[in-house]
């Protein structure tokens, strides 16, 4: 076979599962209506105003309620001081509390 | 119009013996180019699914939150705040919420606790969330104990666990009986949290807002539309990871435009020269610089989309996980709903494909562009 | 019937290192007959069949292709003229590396727009006239001299031009090799194609399917005549 014909073939297959990923997307999306209508139920009813996205500190556990110096107040490991807040690991007396276990 | 398609073809089938030539190297641009790709799509898929969900799901939420505020710190806020505020006009209702946080020494976790009048609990009573549960390794009818603010230790039986479905939402929750709540952080009775304000009018609820602000002064509205904003906000581009990701991504890319700038060798110039004194056009050399460009470049951004398509919402974004985690041992398992969009691939398209691709014609145009009988003295 | 009118050729004209390559050259090379271009380097011989070949501009004169004009003719139909009158033979044969035998005979047809199948079908045909069947799928770097002169050849003639034109092409050939080259040209001269050829060899000039040899010297003719 021509080099041309099997690169077209792959790239109409790629195109193909590209197709599926989307088909698949919209009977998700479609499929998980029931249940999104449950998280706004939770919503409502518990009177949540943030994701549980990350429980590592106040202003990224609930970001729409933060005081507003909490970044400033809060884990010195936070995102919000990049890069230094994403590379520098905050001193070994503050992450010792946040530390999960090690044997 | 079978002419055109001939000769397409027959000008793609030698672009690819071009690429082959070079198996190795290109393999890697390739691979590195999905991995770009990837990395990219990964960041979009993620992000916008999540800020989807977050401006479904948190259209529920309270459509106005009064804060008291102590030295920029939010403080609880005293109960006779709520007759004050119900003398505004435009006001419904106003519900004092008691929720805050409480630090578990055993696993070093924190939970979020919640008073909820909805489903009132017995006293000495817990529901947990999922995330809980699993950490904890609690289910119906454990005991966890707590200490209260004073020292004291609260043991607390769980009598449900919330639903898995809706980790997302309330991985780390535990809902209290309002009695246990001021045991545990020793708040006095006629103290909340904050208050949520029902308005009549939703067109009014700034002007609620404003006028709550000017008769109590120490106090901090928050909107719901804030709220919405805040999670348009919380991974724009000024995000740390994805910083971190578009930063790799412009990097790699830079390398391989300069690569591809630069790397018009002698030998590809010669060839050039070549095909155009066996009578190719300018035009011609150009097209096939572009097929060039559009295989390596076409083939790692469907890779690349396919493969982010996977690892966000077939496997639940194992990498972006263990970011987002951060130093906290608490992470909800949650599995986002994957609402994607034409108009994302063809964003991704337009910042992965396009400028690969004119990359790789651009420095060739001067080249294709000399004069055909140059290659008759080299 | 190619006619060279008044061809003059200057590089970097205005320029203090200007240079006239070829100078009021007038020449009528016949159709079907075989030309050379004799003279030492320098003398314009490699500059005269770019111009003839419509590779490049010549500076001033004309240049006529069967009686039709074709020095003003806009780049895109100057190329498209010259892909399908002329076959090149290069000096340095000018094969591209790293791919097929076939493909690189197969290249200068891509623009046309033939469907691969009959393109293949004429190439395949033109690397049997050459004894390299067994080779075609084999990268051109593996070739001996022998073989990529032939590949060259091929290239040059799959578009089935009326006109080949070779410079120097037996400077990297033994007198054996030399010797089969001039059977090939007697071949296409059998065929009725008009062939131009730039040597300095003796074994070319010598050759008795010669019909005219052009001397050069300093950008001009000197003497044309008869072999
Ligand atoms: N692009 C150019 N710019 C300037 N001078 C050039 C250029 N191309 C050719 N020349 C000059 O034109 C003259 C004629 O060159 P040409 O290559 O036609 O000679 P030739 O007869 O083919 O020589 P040889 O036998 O060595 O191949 C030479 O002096 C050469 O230096
Ligand atoms: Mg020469």
């Amino acid at each position: 076979m021509r080099k041309s014909s099997i690169f077209l073939i792959f790239i109409l297959g790629c195109t193909l599962v590209l197709s599926l990923v989307f088909l698949d997307a919209h009977f998700q999306t479609a499929g998980d209506l029931p249940f999104l209508r449950q998280e706004i139920k939770v919503v409502e009813t518990l009177k949540l105003t943030d994701l549980c996205l990350t429980t590592e500190a106040r202003h990224t556990r609930h970001p729409s309620q933060a005081d507003w110096h909490s970044p400033f107040q809060s884990h010195p490991g936070a995102l919000d001081h990049f890069p230094s807040g994403a590379i520098i690991q905050p001193p070994e007396t503050i992450i010792k509390g946040y530390e999960p276990h090690r044997q | 119009m079978s002419h055109i398609v001939n000769k397409q073809r027959n000008i793609l089938d030698f672009a690819l013996s071009s690429l082959l030539r070079r198996k190795g190297r290109n393999l890697a641009l390739v691979t590195v180019y999905t991995l770009v790709v990837f990395a990219l799509a990964s960041v979009m898929f993620f992000t916008q699914a999540l800020k989807k969900e977050a401006a479904l799901v948190l259209g529920a939420t309270p459509e106005l939150i009064v804060q008291k505020m102590v030295a920029g710190r939010h403080d609880l806020i005293p109960l006779s705040y709520i007759d004050q505020i119900k003398k505004i006009r435009g006001v419904a209702a106003v519900t004092p919420r008691l929720w805050g946080y409480y630090y578990d020494p055993l696993i070093r976790a924190n939970y979020t606790l919640l008073v909820n009048d909805t489903y009132p609990l017995p006293e000495k009573t817990i529901a947990v969330g999922a995330g809980i549960a699993r950490v904890r390794n609690a289910h119906r009818g454990s005991k966890i104990n707590f200490f209260a603010y004073d020292g004291k230790p609260v043991v607390l039986q769980v009598r449900g666990i919330l639903s898995e479905e809706s980790e997302l939402l309330s991985s780390d929750l535990i809902l209290i009986s309002a009695a246990d709540f001021r045991r545990l952080f020793g708040i006095p009775a006629g103290y909340a949290t904050d208050l949520t304000v029902q308005v009549r009018n939703q067109k009014e609820i700034a002007t609620v807002a404003a006028k709550i602000q000017q008769f109590l002064p120490d106090t901090r509205p928050i909107l719901r539309d804030e709220i919405m904003r805040t999670y348009e906000a919380v991974f724009d581009w000024r995000a740390g990871i994805v910083i971190v990701v578009l930063l790799g991504a412009l990097l790699a890319f830079l390398i391989f435009a300069w690569d591809k700038a630069a790397g018009l060798s002698a030998e590809e110039r010669r060839e050039i020269g070549i095909l155009k004194a066996i009578g190719w056009e300018t035009a011609d050399v150009l097209q096939l610089k572009f097929w060039e460009g559009l295989s390596v470049s076409l083939t790692a951004f469907l890779l690349g989309i396919i493969l982010a398509y996977i690892h966000i919402f077939l496997a639940a974004a194992p990498l972006f996980a263990t970011v987002i985690k951060g130093w906290s041992i608490l992470y909800p398992n949650f599995r986002l709903t994957p609402f994607v969009s034409f108009s994302q691939i063809a964003v991704l398209f337009f910042f992965t494909v396009a400028p690969y691709t004119v990359a790789t014609i651009i420095p060739s145009w001067r080249a294709a562009t000399i004069d055909p009988d140059q290659v008759m003295r080299t | 019937m190619i006619e060279l009118r008044h061809i003059r050729k200057v590089f970097n004209a205005g320029q203090p290192n200007e240079h006239v390559a070829v100078d009021d050259v007038n020449l009528a090379i016949g159709t079907g007959k075989v030309t050379v271009l004799r003279g030492p380097s320098g003398s314009g011989k490699t500059t005269l069949l770019t111009v003839l070949g419509c590779m490049a501009r010549p500076t001033s004169g004309r240049i006529l292709l069967q009686d039709r004009e074709v020095t003003s003719l806009p780049a895109r139909f100057l190329t498209a003229i010259r892909r399908k009158t002329f076959g090149f033979i290069f000096q340095q044969y000018n094969l591209i590396q790293g791919i097929s035998v076939i493909e690189n005979v197969m290249l200068p047809a891509y623009p046309n727009g033939d469907s691969l199948p009959a393109l293949k079908q004429r190439a395949e045909k033109l690397l049997d006239l050459f004894n390299l069947r067994p080779k075609a799928s084999a990268r051109v770097e593996w070739l001996s001299g022998g073989e990529a002169q032939r590949t060259a050849i091929a290239r040059a003639l799959v578009n089935d031009p009326q006109v080949i034109i070779a410079d120097e092409p037996t400077a990297h050939l033994d007198t054996k090799l030399s010797r089969e080259l001039m059977e090939i040209v007697k071949e296409f001269k059998a065929q009725g194609k008009t062939i131009v050829i730039a040597s300095h060899d003796p074994i070319v000039h010598d050759s008795p399917v010669i019909d005219k040899v052009v001397d050069m010297r300093d950008g001009r003719l000197i003497h044309s005549g008869a072999a």
